[in-house]
């Protein structure tokens, strides 16, 4: 298939049944205990500072152990995998010094990530499985100060971001995605700029590819860091015309219903969740168990809230295919129609008429 | 399809964080006053902007640079940036850094045709990219669209362009069809408002999805300087351009007059210029636009002869009137004929005000007038310092001993807001050669007492107005004598008193003296006493016997009380069966946004706002008073005046909240109720008992709130209401802008006519609550006399006030009315409302129902309100303390 028939056949799946994406990276990475020397390989082995938790990395390092992270999840059943690029920007880069290979490290990531779901599509012709590019937040706020004494301060404009979006998203694309996921977001500043990023590369390319947009929330308030509400949040990220919007991270599945109810009943496009396995407990660990994490989601598509579920933080492989058991059954959530309102938005929606 | 929508729905767009309408925002980004524009911005919102218009086009200024500063500055502020945004320049520069900094969704003002279609395209589409809408104006390459075909075709034009070529969203499109002045004489324009409710039909019958806006206030552009006729054009136009289908506006919405308000004759005059319906219109408009233009000001002949004295005669004439126009070019003869300017100062200006505080002094003056040339020595003062500073640098450094009479620290304490009092007495001391050092309001102890050490001050004085101040200014004297400070300590404010200060302050504070001042006109002489070294050992020997005698006299004063027991069996039982409680017309909570300030004025309660400048006397007697009179017809003259101007630029704005529940008594304490159903209770309302020894054949009872609502077990359905108002949104930004003009005069003005506006306000409320709300009085009619004198049924108490004296019981009737959202008004740590022009209480409706005062109240009832309550003990003395028949 070329990538106009991926597409197709993605949209759909998505109007057929609820799709499944991956579950942690870092956790995964984690099980193997990778030390400084893990993480230079033969490559970086003289580099001049730590690169020790540049889990990004580890594509051009350790592309074995990513690899067969990805496998492991599609054969547990997920639809979707993500590419391990989550801090794979030169802003985020920037803290190991390795700002130059940021271009490589996105499209090194596709490719692997492309030859595990090719492989596996192979193996299940009938379960197509695709690839999404992730695009992460960076480390740094468009729309907040990190200076309480001088509010109008920022740390990284608006066209930094750009720049660095434009990198990344170029880079994924030359990979071979499928999908651009714009996900974590906690300042909707920084996703509008990696969405403006996105469809300018679009633009430059001719062709476009589906964007999936991924917030995520910060307390029980139910907003994000930069303080909107879920509903001010989409409609802030509307212009992209996403593929799906949802949320992700946050807290466990159980403390996020509420806002993916609100998400749910609002969006005139796919919902997609992807929370943590819990709660941190004492230890900082996550361990809510596959079956729990998966009661939880079962119950959203029983209602109808669902489109595309997966796993962040703390989540496994055998929390995925805990999730694709309980779930895969359910019929998605129906897309419904919006009226043509204008809808704007500040920290909370704004709709007129 | 027909787009017909009522005013209702018409959204209004704040309009006064924009450099080219409003001279007070520009002269703010200006001055890089950052703070006061966000709270521009904040009363914007707080008082119902539903989108905020931000421009920053002025040629003196870096539109960019402000822009971005402003949108960063918005974005840390959640009760501003809670709305869209929509900004607003004529440079597509700015637009783009704009967009750059906000997260939301918000609204380009604007684009359009006017340089070609290539570079309309381009910047539609990097709007979409932003994700915002926008404002498109009816303006095309040839120029502004004038006549319906023209507006209705460009935007058509436009339309086509965006939604078919680049896929631009047809629901985020507002077209500006360009509103334009009438009435100009010039034949051409006569067409101009019908112009633009035919397009805007045209537009929203055509376009499918599309909005419409305008800028209202173009308009009327002939007839400036006449505000009636103007908002009359205004609302006529709007009458017919919503129907059209205008469906936003960036208007001055709390401006208009209602349209069935407007006098018919106005109307049809009106009517005819905005529809174009008669050749003459125009002229007839004209010629009668004199008529309505209300009360012009009327230019009074002055006496100039006094300009013909000597300097020094023609300062001091202009400082005890209050003549601030020439007093520049006066000090400026005087300085030239000084050796050194300081001369000046202490020359003829301090003559003058020795004239001014002897006039005083001898109730020759009133506190209005000595607040006025106060005004005008600030400006002497400001007007002389840089020639001050350079002489002092020419002269190598410091310029010897300070003339002043002496330096004091003025705050008001921590956790309460009110200012009116001290800020006079501030002025009157500085008007007296003092120098004062203003802390403001919501002052902490520390702070107050590292200032004070850094100034190196002479006396700190303190003011309060409720009564959780009063334990705040125990506090800071405790604290003074712990840290070892020897300065006389002022105590003033309403609920200040010479008892208070002798039993509760004088005992914790031993190393210098605390005295009570009891009203401005005082504080001269006390704070004189208290610098005069020769006197100052002896009077304050004196203070200190004087409370300690009435320390003593007070502790052996302590009443006997009623036990608590006895005294809820002589409650009073009101005949809830013969006149049973009145079912409210509606439950729940109802808030009001941009309440009309015009009709609060008119029932404002005028004779508090004389006490506040200390003269006493019923209004309107007063005016008419043979002492008085003069000077308070002065003051109300510019009371009028400023509070003209309030209600025309809309610089405060009113907002409350009222609530009406199902309630029963439950013991002393009122069960609030979700619904009839009376399942859930949502809150319980403390109230107190009067335990006043009552003899039996007197026929008096011992009084609780909770007495006037029918008790559970009476199986009676009853009601209480609640309300939280304000007039104090806008306040702090004027009398911040007041206080940089060194113009103490309107600035204690503004406060004291917030005050009155808040009570009218909340009395304006009541009445609608017993009419309409509530609806228990509907046929009630009451002239304004007789509602100042309460002349109607059923009470509306405040918590912190005599009948419950306990302010932390606003907290519970604030959650009951989320009046943080849904009025803005906060309350602080002490419980003060925040904005200070604000009214809180509670709604009884029994016809039985009476103000009155708890009087002391013995340890039993206080152990069983802390059981009540959850408090410890300690806490219920703590807030009960003003009240409390024993010593803890």
């Amino acid at each position: 298939m070329n990538r106009d028939e991926r597409i197709k056949t993605l949209k759909q799946a998505a109007a057929e049944r609820i799709l499944f994406l991956d579950g942690a990276m870092g956790t995964m990475i984690q099980r193997h205990k990778p030390d400084e020397a893990t993480y230079r390989g033969d490559r970086f082995k003289d580099w001049g500072q730590d690169v020790v938790g540049n889990n990004d990395l580890l594509t051009l390092t350790q592309p074995d152990i990513i690899a067969q992270i990805h496998v492991d999840y599609l054969e547990a059943g997920s639809d979707i995998i993500e590419t391990n690029t989550f801090n794979s920007t030169s802003i985020s880069q920037a803290d190991y010094g390795m700002e130059e290979i940021v271009y490589e490290l996105n499209v090194e990531a596709a490719k692997l990530c492309r030859a595990a779901a090719e492989e596996m599509t192979a193996k299940t012709p009938d379960k197509p499985r695709f690839v999404a590019g992730g695009l992460g937040p960076t480390n740094r706020t468009a729309s907040i100060s990190p200076d309480v004494n001088r509010p109008e301060f920022r740390n990284v404009s608006f066209d930094e971001l750009v720049k660095a979006y434009t990198e990344q998203t170029k880079g994924l694309i030359e990979g071979g995605v499928d999908i651009i996921i714009i996900e974590t977001i906690f300042d909707t500043l920084n996703a509008k700029a990696a969405g403006f990023a996105v469809l300018q590369v679009f633009d430059e390319l001719g062709f476009e590819l589906p964007i999936m947009v991924s917030g995520t929330i910060v307390d029980k308030s139910g907003r994000n860091l930069s303080g909107q509400t879920p509903e001010a949040f989409w409609y802030s990220m509307r212009h992209l015309k996403p593929f799906s919007i949802g949320l992700n991270c946050s807290f466990g599945a159980e403390d996020l219903r509420p806002a993916v109810v609100d998400m749910a009943g609002i969006s005139d496009t796919l919902i997609s969740v992807y929370p943590n396995a819990g709660l941190p407990n004492e230890m900082g660990e996550y361990d809510e168990l596959p079956d729990i994490t998966a009661g939880f989601i079962e119950d959203w598509a029983k209602n109808g809230l669902i489109n595309i579920v997966g796993g962040c933080c703390g989540t496994s492989p055998a929390h995925i295919k805990a999730i694709v058991e309980a779930v895969r059954d359910y019929a998605p959530r129906k897309v419904p129609d919006m009226e043509h309102k204008l809808r704007l938005s500040g920290l909370e929606p704004f709709v007129a008429g | 399809m027909t787009n017909t929508k009522s005013t209702a729905q018409f959204i209004n767009i704040g309009e006064r964080t924009n450099v080219t309408g409003s001279a007070r925002f520009r002269k703010l980004i200006e001055a890089d006053d950052y703070e006061a524009a966000l709270s521009v911005a904040r009363q914007q919102v707080e008082s119902g902007a539903q989108i905020i218009d931000i421009n920053m086009d002025e040629g003196m200024l870096d539109s960019e640079k402000a822009m971005v500063t402003f949108l960063n500055m918005i974005a840390s502020e959640p009760d501003i940036s809670r709305v869209p945004i929509m900004i607003d320049s004529s440079k597509w520069h700015v637009i783009e850094a704009g967009l750059k900094c906000v997260q939301g969704k918000s609204i380009v003002n604007s684009i359009s045709l006017k340089e070609g279609e290539e570079q309309f395209r381009e910047h539609a589409k990097k709007v979409m990219h932003y994700g915002a809408a926008a404002v498109v104006m009816a303006f095309d390459e040839v120029g502004q669209a004038d006549t319906e075909d023209r507006k209705f075709e460009i935007c058509e034009r436009a339309y086509n362009i965006l939604v078919d070529e680049i896929g631009f969203a047809p629901e985020d499109i507002i077209f500006d069809p360009n509103v334009f002045a009438v009435a100009t004489g010039i034949e051409e324009h006569n067409n101009y408002g019908q112009d633009f409710i035919n397009a805007t039909r045209r537009i929203r019958e055509n376009l499918p999805h599309c909005h419409v806006s305008g800028g209202i206030s173009n308009l009327s552009f002939s007839f400036r300087g006449n505000n009636a006729l103007r908002e009359a054009m205004h609302s006529v136009f709007l009458y017919h351009a919503i129907k059209a289908g205008l469906d936003m506006g960036i208007v001055n919405a709390g401006q208009l007059t209602i349209y069935d308000d407007i006098p018919n004759d106005l109307r049809e005059l009106v009517e005819d210029v905005i529809l174009n319906r008669r050749d003459d219109a125009s002229d007839r408009l004209l010629d009668a636009a004199e008529r309505f233009k209300g009360q012009g000001a009327k230019a009074k002949k002055k006496d100039l002869s006094w300009r013909k004295e000597a300097v020094g005669p023609r300062l001091t004439h202009a400082l005890v009137n209050g003549i601030g126009d020439f007093v520049e070019e006066d000090v400026e003869e005087a300085r030239q004929s000084a050796k050194r300017t300081i001369e000046v100062i202490e020359g003829p200006l301090m003559d003058g005000m020795n004239v001014v505080g002897d006039l005083f002094g001898d109730g020759k003056m009133f506190l209005p007038q000595v607040v006025k040339s106060a005004r005008v020595m600030k400006k002497a003062v400001a007007y002389l310092m840089p020639f001050i500073e350079a002489e002092k640098i020419e002269a190598g450094g410091e310029e010897g001993a300070n003339s002043s009479a002496g330096k004091i620290l003025m705050a008001t304490v921590k956790g309460d807001v009110h200012d009116i009092g001290k800020n006079i007495v501030g002025v009157v001391l500085q008007c007296n050669n003092f120098e004062i050092v203003d802390l403001g309001v919501m002052v902490p102890g520390a702070t107050i007492l590292e200032e004070a050490k850094k100034h190196k001050v002479d006396i700190i004085g303190l003011s309060g107005l409720i009564t959780p101040s009063l334990d705040e200014m125990v506090a800071v004297a405790s604290e003074m004598e712990r840290q070892e400070f020897d300065l006389p300590l002022m105590i003033g404010g309403a609920t200040t008193s010479k008892i208070h200060t002798a039993v509760k302050v004088n005992p914790h504070y031993n190393r210098s003296q605390v005295v009570h001042v009891i009203d401005a006109s005082r504080a001269v002489g006390v704070a004189s006493k208290l610098m005069d070294e020769s006197v100052r050992k002896d009077y304050m020997a004196e203070v200190g016997a004087e409370y300690q005698r009435m320390a003593d006299n007070y502790v052996n004063k302590d009443k006997s009380r009623a036990p608590i027991r006895v005294a809820r069996a002589n409650r009073l039982v009101p005949a809830f069966k013969a006149s049973p409680p009145v079912k409210p017309a509606f439950l729940g909570v109802k808030s009001f946004d941009d309440y009309d300030l015009g009709t609060l004025v008119k029932t404002i309660d005028w004779t508090p706002f004389f006490s506040t400048w200390e003269m006493r006397g019923r209004y309107p007697d007063i005016l008419e008073d043979a002492h008085k009179g003069e000077a308070a017809r002065a003051l109300f003259e510019d009371a009028q005046k400023l509070l003209q101007e309030l209600v025309d630029d809309k610089a405060l704005t009113a907002r409350g909240v009222i609530g009406i529940w199902p309630a029963n008594a439950v013991g002393d304490d009122i069960e609030v109720y979700k619904d009839d159903s009376r399942q859930e209770v949502i809150a319980t309302l403390h109230s107190l008992r009067q335990q006043m020894e009552r003899k039996p054949e007197s026929g008096k009872v011992n009084l609780a709130l909770a007495d006037f609502i029918a008790p559970k077990e009476s199986g009676i359905a009853d009601y209480i209401g609640g309300f939280a108002v304000t007039t104090g949104i806008g306040e702090e930004v004027l009398a911040q802008r007041y206080e940089k003009a060194n113009d103490d005069y309107s600035k204690i003005m503004v406060k004291a006519l917030a005050d009155r506006l808040a009570e009218s306000f909340a009395e304006h409320m009541h009445m609608r609550v017993r009419r309409e709300f509530w609806g228990y009085a509907a046929d009630e009619t009451l002239g304004n006399a007789e509602l100042i004198s309460e002349a109607y049924e059923g009470i509306r108490p405040a918590p912190g006030y005599p009948a419950q004296p306990d302010h932390t019981e606003k907290q519970t009737l604030f959650d009951l009315l989320d009046a943080g959202n849904n009025a803005g008004i906060k309350l602080t740590e002490s419980f003060a409302m925040w904005p200070g022009a604000a009214v809180s209480g509670l709604y009884f409706a029994h016809p039985e129902t009476r103000y009155f005062g708890l009087g002391k109240i013995g340890k039993d009832q206080v152990e069983d309100y802390a059981k009540r309550k959850g408090w410890s003990m300690e806490k219920a003395e703590k807030w009960l303390s003003p009240v409390l028949a024993y010593t803890p």
